[in-house]
């Protein structure tokens, strides 16, 4: 029976197509873009070799550190609020709407579907101050604040960031993590019940000690997306206020094509991926052992 | 998945009208808090969506003298013509919907295939394989942009749509096929050996039983990669920055550039056009659009 379930042949046809346009289309050229961090200039005018300058450039480069640290800025606060507010969410489904939940999940998940650049421009509205305040604003001045600038300095463009991010993640965190309580046994809260764990020691004895799986799960699942973000930078700041607001992404696509450095920019790449890869590694691994041990 | 029972305690032990009594007083002490929790998330989620509709029908004269949250005076629903005219909305809608489906038919049925062939099928070097593909889902679009930018500029296909099909079916392909095989992993293989003992060839048995019986996985994974395309800016504005290449995330970015700054009605307009698709489609299927977001991302 093995032979049947071994032919060579069958696994040439089912497998052979999606393992060529994998390799054509990813693998070569990722092992392209490694290629391209020894060159200097672009595909239109042609390269030439520059050794390790692009790595030696990355380096010292203030633009890339800027970026560097706004996308571990971001990653980190993100994959926080993400899986915090994430975990209230799924708690509140699980323990207080129980199963009537379904219309409060649906409703709060939406904005997952919803196209990146219209949340943003939504956004840009909601938080504008010129020519005319945004419903943010005139909400602070109804309460006595004055209006901010929110789009116009660093910091608080970032604020905006992270709350129209936030908003339109949550939903699908929310329902990751609740997916991943809803395996907890139910017997096991039962027992603890019985031995009259009530509300706060319920969670902090029983709940979250098993939640841990699912937690870990979702951080190294956002640090991959967040350190990966995009989308909605571009559409809301478009990186800045000048380059406050930059990703590392941002920046590797602006070096590419505004700039047309293939290889430099294929150097920010390469850093990216490794951040992706490092992250998921570490984290695995540091918990793995937490949860063995 | 498993399905929470009513996790409250059955205290059989206790008279009935004393824990009718306490029920009631804890019932109410929870449902303020619920209340109020299910009123919060409401106001969050749908307010900025109201908004936006409500500034859709606004004129341009309303946006500079009345407070952005009044609503509009008299409904002006030409903003949405003119919107669908200066932002090409037809345009950008077809592309989008020209560089999706076939990626989508690509993916699914490449990636169901290979899906098969890496967990039903039995062979040496098959956990290579699978780690070389699965690492494929933590690569950023970036590492690959600039190789796939020149091939398609050598191969004369810049000012088509097919970089966009190609590269969104080899990016999909990853996600796909580890939903698949996670689904294939259910079903027992005595269903193929016996198919195959009734004379049917593996590949025959994969089309004619295996696909079949993981159709509702199909269902789902091809709508968690038709959000994911569908979204997508980064591809669709490196491959396809030709106007009239536009897909509706680029055709919209480029809107609010030109236009947008302008004329805040039809920018609203464009915004709602954009957004209604999208939620028409998750109102109808969302039940397994979470779960197919779930499932492709952590369980596996």
């Amino acid at each position: 029976m093995r032979s049947v379930l071994g032919d060579r042949r069958a696994i040439a046809i089912l497998l052979g197509p999606a393992l060529l346009v994998y390799t054509l289309a990813m693998l070569v050229p990722v092992v392209w873009s490694l290629g391209y961090t020894f060159f200097k200039g672009n595909a239109l005018e042609g390269f030439r070799f520059a050794g390790f300058d692009n790595f030696a450039r990355l380096v010292a480069d203030p633009d890339v550190h800027e970026a560097f640290a706004f996308t571990v800025k971001y990653a980190a606060l993100m994959s926080l609020g993400q899986v915090v507010v994430g975990y209230a969410l799924a708690l509140f489904y699980v323990f207080v709407l129980r199963r009537l939940s379904s219309f409060v999940r649906t409703l709060v998940f939406f904005p997952v579907v919803i196209p990146t650049v219209a949340i943003a421009l939504l956004y840009q509205k909601l938080f504008q101050s010129a020519p005319r305040d945004g419903v943010v604003n005139e909400l602070l001045v109804n309460v006595g604040l004055g209006g901010v600038d929110w789009l116009g300095a660093g910091d608080t463009a970032f604020i905006v960031i992270i709350v129209m991010d936030l908003w339109r993640s949550m939903g699908f965190y929310g329902v990751l993590i609740y997916a991943g309580l809803l395996d907890i046994p139910e017997d096991i809260l039962e027992s603890a019940r019985l031995d009259g764990a009530r509300r706060w020691s319920l969670f902090r004895h029983i709940v979250l000690p098993l939640s841990l799986p699912i937690l870990l799960s979702s951080v190294i699942f956002s640090l991959n997306g967040t350190i990966k973000v995009f989308d909605s930078v571009l559409a809301l700041t478009n990186g800045g206020p000048g380059t406050s607001n930059t990703p590392l992404t941002l920046y590797m696509y602006r070096t590419a094509f505004a700039y047309g450095d293939y290889g430099y920019g294929s150097t920010i790449a390469l850093l990216l991926t490794i951040m992706c890869f490092a992250v998921t590694v570490v984290v695995f691994r540091s918990a793995r052992r937490d949860i063995t041990a | 998945m498993a399905t929470l029972t009513d996790p409250r305690p059955t205290l059989t032990a206790e008279p009935v009208r004393n824990r009718r009594r306490r029920r009631s007083v804890g019932e109410l002490v929870r449902r303020v808090p619920v209340a109020i929790g299910i009123a919060v998330l409401l106001v969050i989620e749908l307010y900025p969506l109201f908004w936006l509709f409500m500034n859709s029908l606004k004129s341009s004269q309303e946006f500079i003298s009345t407070p952005s949250w009044a609503l509009p005076a008299e409904f002006r629903w030409d903003n949405y013509a003119t919107a669908w005219e200066t932002g090409s909305l037809a345009t950008t809608i077809r592309n989008s919907v020209v560089a999706t489906v076939p990626s989508l038919l690509l993916i699914i049925l490449l990636g169901v295939a290979a899906g098969f062939a890496l967990e039903v099928m039995v062979w040496k070097g098959r956990n290579t394989v699978l780690l070389t593909v699965l690492a494929g889902i933590m690569i950023p679009g970036q590492m690959i942009l600039l190789p796939l930018f020149t091939i398609y500029f050598n191969l004369r296909l810049t000012g088509t749509l097919w970089p966009l099909i190609i590269t969104y079916t080899a990016h999909g392909l990853p996600l796909t096929i580890l939903m698949m095989a996670t689904y294939f992993r259910a079903i027992p293989r005595e269903i193929f050996e016996a198919s195959t003992i009734d004379g049917a060839s593996i590949v025959r048995s994969f089309f004619s039983i295996g696909f079949p019986m993981v159709r509702n996985a199909v269902l789902t994974v091809a709508l968690v990669q038709f959000f994911l395309i569908w979204n997508d800016l980064l591809f669709a504005i490196t491959f396809a920055n030709r106007r009239e290449l536009n897909t509706i995330q680029a055709g919209l970015l480029n809107f609010s550039g030109e236009y947008g700054a302008l004329d805040y009605g039809p920018l609203m307009a464009a915004i709602c056009i954009t957004v209604t698709g999208v939620l028409v489609l998750y109102l109808f299927l969302n039940q397994r659009i979470m779960q197919g977001l779930t499932a492709g991302s952590i369980k596996g």
